[in-house]
């Protein structure tokens, strides 16, 4: 019942790709992936909104696209589900070269941010149009649409039109209508970004738990890490049409590629500074006047050290520690709120910038102004390259 | 009339409105509930004043005409259908402004499209070609289409030089009746389909692609049926305004072939015969009560409207 586009055998290809002049290894990654993307690029007249992007999604994975708006992962998306057709690099879906396949033919699911149900058909006949372009009886309809209703508990609602449902509920109907006709790539688009908070993290629960019903390899979109790091097996940060890194949330989180990486990502606290010497695999950078001590040796000589702030400690001014596996740095309280869970202070740094301070046990409140000392363990701290540009708002 | 029956009514009318202020005395039956701010009502007054002496008032006029002209009794109506050539030209009518009405669809639904895709400035661009015959007196653009027209006009001219056909008969025929009505109607539905169309969601059409929807495939089940209110509003107005033309056929069409409108000048000016005219006319505007009444009914038995009645 699968349309001829997908399922043909992957072999048939090897040869188109042989003259291509890739390796054998390559060929076999690209026929193993899920979705194979090689040196894809998409220009609009000179700009590149997506540049030279290679990334292998495994079948049955869940990845996401995260970035900042403007930065290609939208288009990325959009060149899957071949609504943007590549300007150059080459487009693999389950082995199956798609560059030239129209977007009907692909096979894929996809979820728009705006829901895109259509508004004159109820939600069950909404959810029969997939089936109907594929032929799909009648009596075989009806079990899959009360099936793929179940699925999204929305068994009751066949009979309505979208407009009488709320948005949380819409998303789900395309959700159903996504998966109905069991394809094996879910696309979505920033598919919680009109919803409120309680109603979005419902959703990625049950998103999580539809993921490990299908079994599909889905592809996630949004600008939202706290929801890339909640859903995906991996995340792919983008950043000026470029992929910054890919990798587990907990990869990403602890040990970023990049000061980017580093700063889109949760919180933390940047050091830059100049470097004094590297010896046995540790760098020593002078801060401010103050030789701290990083993990790792890197060529560039404007570095910079991320740490973050739940492994960050404040000490009253004057104590000392001898330890050298433990840095310190003088700094100035700005500001502590209380979060039930923990203390967070955003703290004034010697070169005026400013840190950010998790401390879950503390029970000293810290005001406003007070000197203190902060410290962190020296393998906390991740050694990165400057580029200079500044942090990422995240407000 | 009883105050009961018009609170059995829709409340929405203002005429109803005015009428409860003169009923409002002493009636006292109605249950508890919130009195009506009746103010805002006094502001339609005028509007009902205007639209009562020079619509309904003449309306009335012209039915009491054709059953009391030139006496007491239905013998206009029984001349209206027992003479054939009566419904001839109503037939004729009434095809023609059918024939205006789908040229000017499939002129229109192709160009309002493109309105939804071009820029603003394109869009602008567009629209003022749409109006821009519409401040030109009518009389002035079918004087043109003569010119242009006739058997020994340029058109012809250029038929037999190149091709060597013609004179075709572009002028005083149906043709040139449908040619004159349909430029001079064309906004009507280019307007009305466009403000449809530019409401439908874009995402919808990759919407329908992504789910195995050849393009053809999606503007027939998706495309097609939300741009209907526009394919209705527009349709109805350009049948209507075309069965009312009289400029038009009389100069474009031939004497021969005549359209209601001509029919009616001929029986009240040229015959004096008020009666027929106006039973005439009162034809008419039962049969288009009638076609819009089922036009109507058709276009709610689609699922259209349902689900954003509320």
């Amino acid at each position: 019942m699968r349309p001829d586009s997908i399922d043909a055998a992957p072999d048939i290809h090897e040869q188109e790709l042989r003259q291509l002049n890739l390796n054998t290894q390559i060929i076999g990654v690209i026929n193993d992936a899920g979705i194979s993307l090689r040196a894809v690029t998409k220009r609009y007249g000179k700009k590149a909104v997506v540049d030279d992007i290679s990334l292998v999604i495994e079948p049955g994975e869940f990845m996401t696209f995260l970035g900042p708006s403007g930065s290609g992962k939208t288009t990325t998306l959009n060149m899957i589900a071949g609504f943007v057709s590549a300007t150059e690099g080459l487009l693999h879906i389950y082995g199956k070269p798609v560059a030239k396949l129209p977007a009907h033919k692909r096979d894929i699911g996809m979820v728009f941010q705006n829901y895109a149900l259509f508004p004159h058909k109820t939600v069950a006949e909404n959810i029969a149009y997939p089936l109907d372009r594929r032929k799909i009886s009648r009596s075989e309809q009806k079990t899959m649409i009360a099936g793929a209703l179940q699925m999204v508990r929305m068994g009751e609602f066949g009979d309505r039109y979208p407009t009488e449902l709320s948005g949380g509920q819409q998303q789900r109907v395309a959700l159903a209508r996504a998966l109905v006709y069991q394809p094996r790539v879910l696309l979505m688009d920033e598919p919680l970004g009109a919803l409120d908070k309680k109603l979005r993290e419902w959703l990625q629960k049950e998103i999580k738990r539809i993921h490990r019903e299908v079994g599909s390899t889905f592809v996630y979109v949004t600008h939202d890490q706290e929801e890339a790091l909640s859903l995906s097996d991996r995340i792919a940060v983008f950043n000026n049409g470029r992929i910054e890194q890919v990798g587990s949330p907990a990869e990403l989180y602890q040990r970023p590629a990049t000061l980017f990486v580093g700063r889109f990502l949760g919180e933390s606290t940047v050091l830059s500074g100049s470097r004094v010497d590297s010896l046995h695999g540790t760098t020593t950078l002078n801060i401010s006047g103050h030789d701290i001590r990083v993990p790792g040796e890197q060529d560039s000589t404007s570095l910079a050290i991320l740490i973050r702030p739940e492994n960050i400690t404040l000490h009253d001014e004057g104590t000392v520690t001898d330890s050298t596996r433990i840095n310190s740095l003088p700094v100035i309280v700005l500001d502590s709120s209380y979060l039930g869970s923990a203390w967070r202070c955003e703290v004034q740094l010697p070169d005026g910038s400013v840190g950010t301070v998790r401390e879950a046990h503390s029970t000293i409140v810290r005001e406003p102004g007070t000197r203190a000392v902060m410290r962190w363990n020296v393998d906390s701290g991740v050694l990165l390259v400057d580029t200079g540009e500044a942090g990422v708002s995240l407000t | 009339m009883g105050y009961r029956e018009l609170t059995g009514m829709s409340d929405l009318s203002p005429i109803r409105e005015l009428n409860k202020l003169s009923a409002a005395g002493g009636n006292t039956t109605r249950p508890t509930r919130e009195p009506r701010n009746w103010r805002p009502f006094l502001l339609l007054i005028p509007a009902f004043i205007i639209v009562s002496f020079f619509f309904l008032a003449p309306l009335i006029d012209v039915f009491i005409r054709s059953i009391t002209d030139p006496s007491l009794g239905i013998q206009n109506y029984v001349w209206l259908f027992t003479t054939p050539t009566n419904m001839v030209v109503a037939g004729r009518t009434f095809g023609t402004s059918f024939l205006v009405t789908i040229v000017c669809l499939l002129i229109a639904y192709p160009y309002a499209y493109l309105m939804t895709i071009v820029s603003d400035r394109t869009r602008n661009m567009l629209q003022l070609f749409i109006m821009l015959p519409l401040w030109t007196s009518i009389l002035v653009r079918t004087l043109a289409w003569m010119v242009l027209l006739q058997d020994t006009g340029p058109i012809n001219g250029l038929l037999e030089s190149v091709f060597g056909i013609g004179p075709l008969p572009l002028i005083r025929s149906t043709f040139g009746v449908a040619l004159g009505m349909t430029q001079v109607l064309l906004p009507f539905m280019v307007l009305p389909l466009y403000s449809a169309l530019a409401k439908i969601d874009k995402r919808l059409l990759p919407a329908a692609a992504n789910l195995g929807a050849r393009p053809v495939t999606a503007f027939f089940t998706v495309y097609l049926p939300l741009s209907r209110p526009g394919i209705f509003a527009g349709s109805v107005t350009v049948f209507i305004l075309g069965l009312g033309f009289y400029i038009i056929p009389a100069l474009l069409g031939s004497s021969k072939e005549i359209m209601m409108s001509a029919l009616m000048y001929q029986q009240i000016s040229g015959f004096l015969m008020w009666g027929h005219g106006t039973a005439l006319g009162i034809f008419m505007l039962t049969t288009t009560i009638v076609v819009l009444a089922l036009v109507g009914r058709a276009s709610k038995g689609t699922s259209l409207f349902a689900g954003r009645t509320k």
